[in-house]
């Protein structure tokens, strides 16, 4: 049984990285992970100015589904929250639905050439991140740990990969 | 936490996100709805928008700093302007800052207001602006006579919207002198824009300072505010001033005059309040006998001039600045690093610095990786076994260009970062984009 769902929305990248997602979420939550159809139009939250899409209203639309479970939405868009310049990710806090953003995570949008390899290890931390907000972390005071607060792509490099022994302890007391 | 503001979608984002960050959060859409919460219990951070109908944001400043003085407020508006950001400073609040924000700024903020908080509490003093009012000059740690007139030269002129020209060796701390004539400065609670005139090619500068419109030129994808209109009441730094060429410096000096100009592309005039500061390492009057300088730019930069003196010529600073670092680092990284042997101090002090204070920093940062506590010994300060002592290094024969000196250098932060881009930009002070081509460059690869 599929215990995780992820949702392309608007996403221009490699057909591997959904692939890259689940093999980096499954083990970390000990879920199955699948694939939903792309089916959720984001006109109704791209802000026309900013050209930004809000994240909020992402998470709005994803507790609006019929309820599949726990649903990860994956987007090439750059997202913001009203009171942000951007995010890279959102999630609601223990409950079921997430969003990351991979427009921030290339190398090309700081001048540097594609490294598909960072990128790849960026979107897999951040889907990481957001899902383990939605088992109920909060952001882990250790910089090892996938857990530790990141928004710039520098924080997110910087952080660990894996969530540290007591974040993964959490989830596994939430796991039951 | 309690977040005090009338739009609905402002105080959930909020709310999420420090949820987010551990924090007990409330919200409140109104100035009696966010006191009637503050009697009830005392919230350890209020971010407060100040436009809001009924009673504003200023209104709920003064009762709340009467209820509870030992709040951390900041202010968020949509519409800064100076005046209102010292008002909400005078009145007790931490910082001030306008929507929307970048995320880790909000988060940097409120950690340091608190950390700052804290540290008052300690001190037994009552909690003030964190920001505001006017801060000794505590980032430049100095003790020399001739660092010390330059202290008293910032704070003689802060308060002032006189434009300064620093003069200094390369990393001497130009940039730390300039902002803290920003903090001191009525401008403080906006940015200081610092920019690089030298890190960019010609072609990119004017669009960079100028900002450009949508398809302006090829890849011009959408409108850019450049660094000018980014100052916006603050204060903008231009670095290695010397460096521009002669047609971007006829635009600059009518901006400079104006503060109004045209964004590449563009066909209205844009007014930006700025203060100015350059910097330089060059010997600018040389520039202007040779007409590579305007001399009306000149003089307009050199209005008054700060001249940092380099390291070398800084009697005992060596030794403050060496264990100041070592203080910082090993508090960053937990090491129980406590003091330099007497002989790496000595050592220290017989080197020439050509480097300067970022070259002593950087050696400090990488000293407190490689050494084993509690202290700091000759072998840890890397790069300075192979020098000599000032005096000997006039005389002796020098071996290696100044290419090889540094792609060893990158070559050995790289392999001491295992290779973190990021982590070696960092350490290198340098931006990523500059490390990668400096890779490229030098054809570094790791194993």
């Amino acid at each position: 049984m599929t215990d995780l769902w992820l949702l392309p929305l608007a996403l221009r990248e490699p057909p591997e990285l959904l692939r890259w997602l689940a093999d980096g979420l499954a083990p970390v939550f000990h879920v199955e992970v699948g694939l939903l159809p792309s089916e959720l139009a984001l006109e109704g939250g791209r802000h026309p100015r900013r050209r930004q899409v809000d994240a909020g209203w992402i998470l709005s639309q994803l507790l609006g589904l019929p309820d599949p479970g726990l649903v990860l939405a994956v987007t090439s868009e750059d997202l913001y929250l009203p009171v942000f310049t951007y995010v890279i990710g959102e999630a609601c806090l223990g409950g079921r639905a997430a969003v990351v953003s991979t427009h921030r995570l290339h190398e090309e949008r700081y001048g540097l050439p594609p490294n598909m390899e960072r990128l790849r290890a960026r979107a897999v931390k951040e889907a990481i991140h957001e899902i383990g907000h939605c088992h109920g972390l909060v952001h882990c005071p250790s910089g090892a740990c996938v857990m530790h607060s990141s928004s710039s792509v520098e924080d997110v490099d910087n952080k660990g990969h894996e969530l540290c022994p007591e974040c993964a302890r959490a989830v596994a007391r939430r796991r039951g | 936490m309690l977040i005090v503001d009338d739009e609905l979608s402002i105080r959930d984002s909020l709310r999420h996100w420090f949820r987010k960050d551990g924090y007990d959060v409330a919200a409140a859409e109104s100035g009696p709805d966010a006191l009637r919460q503050m009697e009830g219990e005392p919230f350890d951070v209020v971010l407060l928008d100040i436009k809001m109908p009924g009673m504003d944001g200023m209104e709920v400043l003064r009762r709340l700093h009467e209820l509870s003085p030992d709040s951390v407020v900041i202010m968020l508006t949509a519409h800064g302007t100076i005046e209102t950001a010292v008002e909400a400073l005078k009145i007790g609040a931490c910082d001030y800052r306008t929507k929307p924000i970048d995320p880790d700024e909000l988060g940097r903020l409120i950690t340091r207001a608190l950390e700052e908080r804290a540290s008052q509490r300690q001190r037994g003093k009552a909690p003030g602006p964190v920001s505001g009012g006017k801060p000794p000059a505590e980032e430049i740690v100095a003790a020399s006579p001739q660092m010390q007139e330059v202290a008293r030269m910032i704070d003689s002129l802060a308060e002032s919207d006189v434009t300064v020209l620093i003069r200094g060796d390369s990393g001497t701390g130009k940039e730390l002198v300039a902002r803290a004539i920003h903090e001191r400065s009525a401008r403080h609670v906006f940015p200081l824009v610092a920019f690089n005139c030298g890190a960019i090619p010609e072609s990119l500068l004017e669009s960079e300072l100028f900002g450009h419109e949508r398809g302006a030129f090829t890849g011009a994808q959408s409108r850019r505010r450049g660094k000018l209109e980014q100052a916006d009441h603050g204060t903008l730094f231009l670095d290695e001033i010397g460096t521009i060429g002669l047609r971007t410096q006829v635009e600059l000096l009518r901006v400079l005059e104006t503060k109004e100009f045209t964004r590449i592309g563009g066909q209205t005039s844009v007014h930006s309040d700025f203060r100015v500061i350059c910097a330089t390492n060059q010997d600018l009057e040389e520039l202007v006998a040779k007409k590579e300088m305007r001399e009306d730019l000149y003089f307009r930069i050199n209005v008054f001039r700060i001249d940092v003196p380099p390291l070398r010529e800084r009697a005992g600073d060596v030794t403050l600045l060496a264990r100041h670092f070592l203080k910082v680092f090993a508090e960053k990284t937990e090491r129980a690093l406590t003091d330099l042997t007497p002989d790496a101090l000595a050592a220290l002090n017989r080197y020439a610095w050509p480097g300067n204070v970022r070259e002593l920093r950087n050696m400090m940062e990488r000293a407190v990786l490689l050494a084993t506590p509690p202290l700091v010994q000759v072998k840890d300060l890397v790069g300075l076994g192979a020098t000599l002592p000032t005096s000997a290094r006039a005389e002796a024969p020098l071996a290696g260009s100044l290419a090889e000196s540094e792609r060893a250098h990158i070559l050995t932060v790289l392999c001491q970062c295992e290779w973190n881009i990021s982590q070696a930009a960092r350490v290198l002070e340098i931006d990523r984009v500059t490390l990668y081509n400096k890779i490229k460059k030098y054809g570094l690869r790791s194993e």
